[in-house]
């Protein structure tokens, strides 16, 4: 079959992203001819203010060499502008006769400056701010004159004054309204960043209406308002706004009212053509940031791909300053009006302004100044409609999930050096991620992970990546959507999607969800294989195949697969408790094995490291013959239950602990999860079990006992939340139960009890389990309906069997 | 001199899974993907040696179950942006029978 040809009208970010996310879902699909009507290959526009600054040069800020035009086999024609489309014979012309025919086109034609239409606006010297050429002619202009004239107070415009100053200009910043950026900022904030930027020798003219440009001999030399006065200018930059270009589109016929009108799938009246960008009005809005226009770009690929999914359906932005030492951050709307609320915290000394816009329990807009490192977690729940009535009392002073371990505390980005460390597991420091940044054109978090790993093993340094994306970056900065995310490259299904059609369409093994929800490569990927495996076996236990080969090894092996590629042994003992026969049976093994390390673990039990993988089953039958069975310290399953002494022993314990834990700990046998589960029941409230960081927490008291959920004591320490009190035994073992199946139903792969409950809300924890009886109780039943009949993985494999065969080593 | 030396029957190998060979090189990872096709690879991953054969199989890629790298079956080179490479061994299979160039 002949390849079908994709022309794209536009070398800008927005087109470019879109052939980028095309090339990777659908390589091969289309030849590809590019026509840009600059000289450059794509380059990332929004870096022009650190140019401008000195920061950063021409080279470092081009996101596709030439090079990489040649080896995905795209046609780039540079410094050619489009400027006829014979959308019957299905062509384009360029204005030098170069012609291309296409099946499918993109229009990303991008959009211009509006120049204020007064006298004297064709003058010499008077330029927008938009491509390389303006930029290099203000560093030219700064040179050899002295007087600047920036029109606009809005993010270019205070860009652009603020590179004019840095390279040597005298700037004035003329402004229509009385405050800055008053469409990102209230007027509080607008003030301190006009007294911050004052600070570095810019000046403003307040209130001004431009009447005219003044001139001598063809070149402006000053600025004319209404009211009579005058400022000498020799170069007068106008940033009052952008313009859509859809004069090309408009030409061929094609609707256009503001834009060239398209619809949720980016197609415009006309089938075969499609755009992008800020060329383009959708529902009425045409956008001059970038991150709206990657998500169009990515929405328009998966047509063009012809896989029919995704709808752009919108976006909220977000703004940065790009000014060294300005932080400011705004999302949303924060104009207020009726139904909303306010929260402010304003430290004028200190030059730290935050305000949080609410609205039914839901953040709608927020202005940072001054410390904006918790912006882009105000953005994710403004994004995500998250309702945050629960956390409200301390909402405003951020989001402490940064910097526990491994980071000496730090919490904000902006204040470390180059050669900090920022990931602590894969040894990255800032600098390094900067660079990679800047010199790879990453613009999302999970590209960061995949060039640096920064961030990409344990996650608690994610809050500082952002940061530093976002501080690199600025307005491109888009969060990530957690709630429609997709699972992994295989798939554009959300974890949450995926387990709903597994549960309503009854899908009982790994190829049907594939099939059926079009997983785009054959048998998946390691992060999405292992994730859907028990999304099958949760949603259907006894029914769904329980595919080994998508588990990983430590579940197919029943041991913990260590550095060198040895295993370690954990057997169980129920509530941390042993015999004298077990710890014998423990000793025989270590000898007869010569297992080289022996050691008591935090989950109270004993942990025999450096076991050989073919020794494995033979260990697993002496241990079975004491009576020991799997510890599952290898799963995302139950792991321990772990007990003080109790009422048993102890002068201060009110309820049996080790009894309680016991029992506990028997109920959950073989019980798979999507991340590891741990208990502890602790005797009375001295709570020497640390109940207070586990998955669930029981302490007795004298009249029952308190139930705790949603501790961690891993990469962030995180408290259990108390959750109800119950009277007895059976009690507890039902509403942990529960709490446990509710987790287990509702839970993405990989989440600890501790991000489920911060994603659903306890509230919502509670009303499921607390106070609906109904539906405690079939939880509970469920839970164990799901775990009736199992085996003990040792005892089945201790015995010769097919599932043996893969602990067998071949020799030649 | 290498020759090709008879492992097993490609049935006693797991379809996305794989099989350990012992030899006089080392141990030598077998896989078997969802279409029948297997591939041999020395049993280390270029980024800190880990054991390929425990890995999750994939289209004609493997996993490293210890840090996540991916390694392609076809050349044992790991997927960009990681750098690395593996030695890969020759395998076919003949009447239901996979073997090994040693």
């Amino acid at each position: 079959m002949k390849k079908m040809k994709l022309v794209v009208v536009g070398n800008g970010m927005a087109g470019m992203r879109a052939v980028e996310e095309l090339l990777r879902i659908a390589p091969g699909l289309y030849d590809i001819t590019v026509y840009g009507d600059e000289p450059y290959p794509n380059y990332n526009r929004i870096m022009l203010s650190p140019v401008l600054a000195n920061e950063q040069t021409i080279e470092d800020i081009i996101l596709n060499s030439r090079e990489w035009y040649a080896e995905n086999h795209i046609q780039l024609y540079t410094g050619k502008r489009i400027n006829k489309i014979d959308r019957v014979n299905r062509t384009v012309t360029a204005e030098d006769g170069t012609s291309s025919e296409y099946d499918r086109l993109l229009l990303a034609t991008g959009s211009t400056p509006f120049m204020l239409p007064i006298q004297g606006k064709d003058l010499d010297g008077v330029i927008g701010y938009r491509d390389i050429k303006d930029t290099n002619t203000m560093i030219e202009t700064a040179k050899k004159y002295k007087h600047a004239v920036v029109i606009g107070g809005g993010l270019l415009g205070l860009e652009a004054a603020n590179g004019l100053k840095i390279q040597g200009m005298d700037v004035t910043v003329v402004h229509i309204h009385d405050t800055l950026l008053e469409r990102q900022l209230d007027s509080t904030a607008g003030m301190m960043l006009q007294k911050s930027l004052e600070a570095k020798g810019l000046k403003f003219l307040m209130s001004h209406r431009s009447e005219s440009i003044v001139g001598k001999d063809g070149r402006v030399t000053a600025l004319r308002f209404k009211d009579g006065t005058e400022i000498a200018a020799d170069l007068l930059v106008m940033a009052v706004g952008i313009r859509p270009n859809f004069a090309l589109a408009e030409s061929a016929g094609i609707y256009c009212d503001r834009g060239i009108v398209v619809n949720d799938t980016m197609q415009t009246y006309d089938p075969r053509i499609y755009a992008v960008g800020e060329c383009v009005a959708h529902r009425g809005m045409s956008y001059g940031l970038v991150a709206p226009l990657f998500e169009m770009a990515k929405v328009c690929a998966t047509h063009l791909g012809n896989f029919g999914i995704g709808r752009y359906v919108g976006s909220v932005t977000s703004t940065k300053l790009k000014v060294t030492g300005i932080d400011l951050f705004s999302a949303g709307d924060f104009s207020g009006g009726e139904g909303t609320e306010e929260i402010v915290l304003h430290d004028a000394v200190a030059g730290v302004y935050k305000k949080l816009v609410i609205k039914d329990d839901k953040i709608v807009g927020s202005v940072l100044y001054g410390d904006t490192k918790d912006g882009s977690w105000y953005f994710q729940m403004l994004k995500d409609n998250k309702n945050v009535h629960e956390i409200r009392d301390n909402l405003m002073f951020g989001q402490s999930h940064l910097g526990d371990v491994g980071h000496k505390g730090q919490t904000q980005a902006a204040a470390m050096s180059d050669n900090a460390e920022v990931c602590g597991c894969n040894g990255v420091c800032k600098g390094t991620i900067v660079k990679s940044i800047k010199e790879n054109g990453l613009f999302t978090l999970d590209e960061v992970r995949k060039h640096t790993k920064a961030s990409a093993s344990c996650g608690s340094c994610t809050g500082l990546v952002e940061q530093i994306l976002a501080s690199c970056i600025g307005g491109a900065y888009q969060p990530a959507d957690t709630s429609s995310k997709p699972m992994c490259g295989c798939t554009d299904h959300s974890h949450g999607v995926v387990r709903e059609n597994i549960r309503e369409r009854k899908f009982l093994d790994i190829p049907t969800v594939m099939r059926e929800l079009q997983w785009r490569t054959p048998n998946g990927c390691a992060s999405c294989r292992p994730a859907l495996n028990y999304y099958l076996i949760s949603s259907w236990p006894h029914e769904a195949v329980d595919d080994p080969q998508s588990r990983f090894i430590n579940e197919r092996a029943h041991a913990n697969i260590q550095k060198d590629g040895t295993y370690s042994v954990v057997p169980r003992m129920w509530g941390g408790l042993t015999t004298p026969d077990e710890l014998r049976a423990i000793a025989d093994v270590t000898d007869k094995f010569k297992i080289p390390t022996v050691k008591v673990t935090g989950g109270q039990r004993i942990d025999l490291l450096g076991a050989k993988k073919e020794d494995l089953p033979a260990i697993w039958s002496d241990l079975s013959k004491a009576g020991m069975v799997s510890g599952h310290a290898y799963g995302k399953s139950i792991r321990t239950v772990k007990t003080c002494v109790g009422a048993e022993h102890c002068r201060f314990g009110t309820q049996l602990a080790m009894d309680m834990g016991v029992k506990l700990e028997k109920m959950m046998f073989g019980m798979w999860s999507p991340h590891k589960v741990k208990f502890a029941v602790s005797g009375c409230p001295r709570n020497c079990a640390e109940a207070g960081i586990k998955d669930v927490g029981v302490i007795g008291l004298e009249s029952g006992y308190e139930l705790y959920v949603a501790g961690n004591g891993g990469i962030k320490t995180e408290v259990a939340q108390f959750f109800c009190k119950v009277a007895n035994d059976d009690e507890v073992i039902e509403y942990s139960g529960a709490f446990i199946q509710l987790y287990r139903e509702e839970g993405y792969y990989l989440e600890r009890t501790v991000h489920y409950v911060n994603r659903v809300g306890l509230d919502y924890c509670k009303a499921k389990v607390v106070e609906d009886e109904t539906n405690r109780r079939e939880l509970y039943e469920r839970l164990l309906y799901s775990l009736q009949g199992y085996v003990d993985p040792w005892a089945e494999r201790a015995q010769p069997s097919k599932v043996r065969r893969e602990f067998e080593i071949l020799a030649i | 001199m290498s020759e090709w030396k008879r492992i097993i029957e490609l049935t006693e190998i797991p379809q996305l899974g794989s099989r350990v060979v012992r030899s006089a090189k080392g141990d030598i990872a077998i896989f078997r993907n969802s279409e029948n096709k297997v591939f041999a690879l020395r049993d280390q991953c270029p980024h800190k040696g880990g054991p390929l054969s425990q890995g999750i199989v994939h289209g004609e890629t493997v996993t490293c179950p210890l840090h996540g790298w991916n390694i392609s079956l076809v050349d044992g080179t790991a997927t960009a942006p990681d750098e690395g490479h593996t030695t890969c061994f020759e395998v076919k299979i003949d009447s239901g029978v996979v073997f090994l160039k040693i």
